[in-house]
């Protein structure tokens, strides 16, 4: 017979309490802004689920989530193959790889909000080297009026700042495979696009799908760096979700219809985390069979 | 398929060697015969892989020339050198199938897809998969995906050489014994030359035409496993092969006179050499007694190994083992022990010395 000690429950109690004041309580405090409706002085309605259908027929919404679609498909259809190439390219030892692992993770210490003011700078035509050089070039650049322009260079942003996290992943990834695996290559006469496709790529598999989960996450929320390159400009053009989410609940104060849409935009991040999380433990699975 | 011939090579794994230690595989001279199988047998770290590497090109030797046949390989890379090499630890490419694996080396050649199909099915059968064919590889225990790695090594009928970098050692021992017998066979069919790496030395007796014993880097003797065991080239090879390996002894050597502690030994045969001498006699050729000639001795224990029994014994100091049939009493007042003379080696400085008038 089993003893069972209940009181060990209260072990868990500390926990939940952290929790459920760094998430709980906050995320409630959204659900419950969400459901009311306030002329300021403090005083709430009640307005059901006014906001929420107000937000589905919103084009602005809807316009937003589209360009951070376009946004993050773009980021990753760039940042996922070339920090691969990059990271195949890396010395694999020696001072030159250590040199190169330092300088690949300088772009990934710099605050946010300074890689959005260095790249201000340097895409200004007036005084940025990037612009300037551009404009001199006789390119018709400027990031300011253009939305081309603007989409451009939030995008070469996000490139620079985080292809790094991705070569670093990937070269994680081939670090761990064995040599045996390159030396029976040769001996079966591999090319070397077939070591790629079948060691190098599905030995990396694992470390490339955490590395596309980091860059969706970390790009569809993306707010500090193109909030201070672009401030969402030229128009909407560069008004990414949580761009124009903070607009409607710190700008204009409309603390209902900003609520409702952050608990989308948060359901829409929790449903396609969970489609990569099935995804990867399917992974892992197959590889346990 | 090609004589393979390894002309004063040697290998360091630093950039700089500034002495014999910092060597892996010392100067080195040897001929591969065409469709020999060899083993070559030593202890771990001893420069087997070393050596079995720069064969097939994976390594690129610090000095030396490598030829097949008569052409010079020492710069060719290993796609061209043909050699099929298995590794210690499985490899097999994760996304493929078990079909798919097996016929990676020939796909890579370009041949046709009918003659692949009939080599896969025929190494399949060797490696006993076929009823797995079409599975992922992935899923697969170490036992079978080792199996894929000796499939995708005899796969091949075109090469120069098929090496074997201890390949059974994940295999479990029914299995193990099952394809070795395989190897042979295919050693039979087709005459490739074969090397095989192994520290197990039943493994390298059952399986080699030649076995090649090495030490600290060095070849110490090539011979076929009676030459092993009759005659040593080295003290190495006279305890790493036997079991229990020999008894050596320090001697002096004067003719055939050898003096062992006090009592003094005649050898049977007329020796010349100097340096640190020793006499060595294998456990086979140790004879027991009470009373009468030979050199005093203590018993220790007798193990019981099935086949034979074991006698330790204590000789001036020396501990000895002898080998007595299993049906052998074993008197417990034995305190001598005799040598038959064809047993006896004689070892200066730990290399064998031949007794004057041997032909070699």
């Amino acid at each position: 017979m089993k003893t069972v000690n209940e009181k060990a429950w209260f072990l868990v109690l500390p926990v939940l309490l952290l929790v459920a004041f760094s998430a709980v309580i906050p995320l409630m405090t959204v659900v419950n802004y969400s459901v009311q409706d306030s002329f300021g002085n403090n005083q709430f309605f009640w307005a059901g689920l006014l906001w929420f259908e107000e937000m589905l027929a919103s084009d602005r919404m809807w316009n937003a989530l589209g360009r951070q679609l376009v946004f993050s498909a773009i980021i990753l259809a760039i940042e996922i193959p070339l920090g691969i190439l990059v990271a195949l390219n890396m010395p694999q030892k020696g001072f030159w790889s250590s040199f190169c692992l330092v300088a690949m993770s300088l772009p990934l210490l710099i605050p946010w909000n300074v890689v959005g003011t260095i790249w201000q700078i340097f895409g200004r035509v007036d005084i940025g080297l990037l612009g300037y050089t551009l404009d001199a070039l006789g390119l018709d650049y400027n990031y300011t009026q253009d939305s081309l322009d603007a989409w451009i260079t939030v995008v070469v942003m996000d490139v620079w700042h985080w292809t790094s996290l991705v070569a670093l992943l990937a070269y994680a990834g081939l670090r761990s495979i064995p040599d045996a695996y390159y030396q029976a290559a040769k001996i079966d006469q591999a090319s070397r696009w077939a070591v790629f496709r079948y060691i190098e790529l599905p030995k990396m598999a694992g470390v490339l799908m955490i590395a596309i989960l980091l860059r969706f996450m970390d790009s569809f929320m993306i707010y500090t760096e193109p909030f201070v390159l672009t401030g969402g400009g030229p128009g909407n053009a560069t008004t990414f979700l949580s761009i124009d989410l903070v607009k409607m609940a710190l700008g204009q104060f409309d603390l209902g219809p900003a609520a409702a849409f952050s608990l989308m935009y948060f359901l829409v991040i929790l449903l396609i985390s969970w489609v990569f999380y099935t995804i990867m433990t399917n992974l892992d699975a197959r590889d346990a069979k | 398929m090609a004589q393979i011939t390894l002309d004063d090579l040697a290998h360091s794994y630093h950039p700089n060697p500034s002495g014999p230690d910092d060597f892996a595989l010392k100067q080195l001279d040897m001929t591969w015969r065409d469709g020999e199988a060899y083993a070559l047998l030593g202890a771990s770290g001893c420069g087997k892989s070393t050596l079995l590497n720069i064969i097939s090109g994976l390594l690129h030797p610090s000095q030396g020339r490598i030829l097949f046949g008569e052409r010079d390989v020492t710069n060719a890379p290993t796609a061209d050198r043909n050699i099929a090499q298995v590794f210690q630890f499985p490899v097999v490419y994760d996304t493929m199938s078990v079909r798919e694996n097996l016929a990676f080396p020939l796909k890579n050649r370009g041949m046709a897809g009918q003659e692949i199909a009939e080599r896969v099915q025929k190494v399949a059968a060797m490696i006993d998969m076929e009823a797995v064919l079409d599975r992922k590889a992935r899923g697969l225990t170490a036992d079978a995906k080792q199996k894929i790695s000796l499939g995708r090594g005899m796969v091949r009928e075109d090469v120069n050489a098929l090496l074997f970098d201890e390949p059974l050692t994940v295999i479990d021992p029914h299995m193990k014994w099952e394809l070795r017998t395989q190897l042979k066979k295919l050693h039979r069919d087709f005459g490739h030359t074969m090397i095989y790496v192994t520290h197990d030395q039943t493994e390298a007796l059952t399986f080699a035409d030649k076995v090649v014993v090495m030490h600290d880097g060095r070849v110490v003797q090539t011979g076929t496993p009676q030459d092993l065991f009759e005659k040593p080239a080295h003290t190495f090879v006279g305890y790493f092969i036997g079991s229990p390996g020999m008894n050596l002894f320090d001697a002096d050597i004067n003719g055939r006179t050898a003096r062992i502690g006090d009592a003094t030994l005649d050898l049977g045969r007329p020796y010349a050499a100097s340096g640190r001498m020793q006499v060595g006699v294998r456990p086979e050729f140790v004879r027991v007694g009470t009373g009468g000639d030979g050199l005093p001795a203590r018993i220790r224990r007798v193990e019981d190994v099935g086949r034979h029994k074991i006698v330790r014994l204590d000789v001036m100091g020396v501990e000895t083992a002898a080998i007595v049939g299993e049906d052998a009493t074993i008197p417990t007042d034995i305190d001598r022990v005799s040598f038959v003379p064809e047993g006896i080696n004689v070892y200066a400085d730990a290399w064998r010395v031949a007794p004057q008038g041997e032909t070699p």
